[in-house]
């Protein structure tokens, strides 16, 4: 019973989350809007941790599998990318390097910059 | 008998489910990032597909009630965010200011060498959330209109260069931090590149984990404002 109680509270955010994809004119994943509100449920104390934790670890373990057919999907695709492999990959190396970079040391500034203002 | 695995209510499950099982004790035991389990499973699911002959639709069709768990699973994501949140709240204002730096840069540098490279455009949408995880960067793709198989493809590959990277990259620039490393890794490289960071250390692996879910939200929110620019 515990779990389909957790399962029920998770499968109605999945439905407000559907129900705000269908009223806000975004390009915004349902999913996202169902996150998002959960989150504030959480913070708000109208749902606790305890009453989702099972059935939500449950259910991020599947995350790996639920991505294979997406993947395999990359047949119906081949044709539109395959003259521009090299390209994709050598952009893909570059951003991500990129990000990484600067991601970690604007952390690092803005995190020293509190860190000397704690020292005055 | 091709005909009969074609029209199987449950082939294509099954196949998707043992592969992956199999890719994933493979990964086990070499441990290494460059055997993915997921990019392991689909290329021999693909290699089968095409040497059977089987139809990539009925696989597709098969493995639909999978993308049913997608949404809910994503959701689940907000009660491990909302724990690491309560516990690195300290820590807020430079996970934040990283995060939000971070996905400036992955959109903008995307965006400018497609322009510079004459990518297609629906390509260019769907390597636009590449730095995001899975689930949240292939729903992104769907709604933008781009290939949500090349998104995800691009996911795994930068997943697994922040993976590999990372370590040296932090020396290279001099992050020397536990907080920033962790923002670095989940913000460049989700889940992927948080498993590295928890080898690193237990703070850095869960400010990559809370940096990764707040990336995702965020770069979903500035997709949504771009989107009716590109």
């Amino acid at each position: 019973m515990k779990f389909l109680r957790q399962m029920c509270i998770i499968v109605l955010f999945s439905f407000l989350g559907e129900v705000c994809r269908a009223v806000i004119p975004f390009p915004i994943p349902a999913s996202i809007y169902g996150m998002v509100l959960m989150l504030a449920a959480l913070a708000l104390k109208i749902v606790k941790v305890e009453q989702v934790k099972d059935a939500g670890t449950f259910l991020v373990s599947f995350f790996p599998i639920l991505f294979i057919a997406p993947t395999v999907n990359l047949i119906a695709c081949w044709d539109d990318i395959k003259n521009d492999l090299l390209v994709l990959v050598v952009i893909i190396v570059v951003t991500t390097v990129l990000t990484f970079g600067v991601s970690g040391l604007v952390a690092q500034w803005i995190g020293r910059g509190k860190g000397d203002k704690n020292h005055d | 008998m091709i005909e009969f695995l074609s029209s199987s209510s449950f082939f294509a499950l099954a196949l998707a489910l043992v592969v992956y099982a199999f890719a994933d004790v493979l990964q086990k035991k070499f441990k290494t990032p460059l055997l993915n389990p997921l990019v392991v499973s689909s290329a021999v699911i693909i290699l089968l597909l095409v040497v059977l002959d089987i139809p990539n639709e009925r696989f597709q069709a098969g493995c639909q009630v999978l993308s049913y768990l997608l949404t809910p699973a994503t959701i689940c994501l907000a009660i491990s965010f909302y724990e690491k949140f309560q516990a690195l709240k300290h820590y807020l204002p430079a996970v934040i200011a990283g995060v939000l730096a971070g996905v400036v840069c992955s959109l903008g540098s995307v965006y400018i060498l497609c322009k510079v490279c004459h990518v297609d455009h629906t390509v260019m949408l769907s390597l636009m959330p590449k730095s995001v995880t899975t689930a949240i960067g292939m729903a992104l793709s769907a709604e933008l209109g781009g290939i949500t198989a090349i998104s995800t493809v691009a996911i795994v590959i930068t997943g697994n260069i922040g993976n590999m990277a990372g370590p040296t990259l932090c020396k290279l620039l001099h992050i020397d931090d536990e907080i920033s490393r962790g923002v670095a890794f989940g913000t460049a490289s989700h889940v992927i590149g948080t498993s590295k960071a928890i080898e690193l250390s237990q703070l850095t692996g869960a400010v990559s984990s809370l940096s990764l879910t707040l990336a995702g939200i965020v770069t979903c929110l500035l997709m949504s404002f771009l989107a009716q620019y590109m």
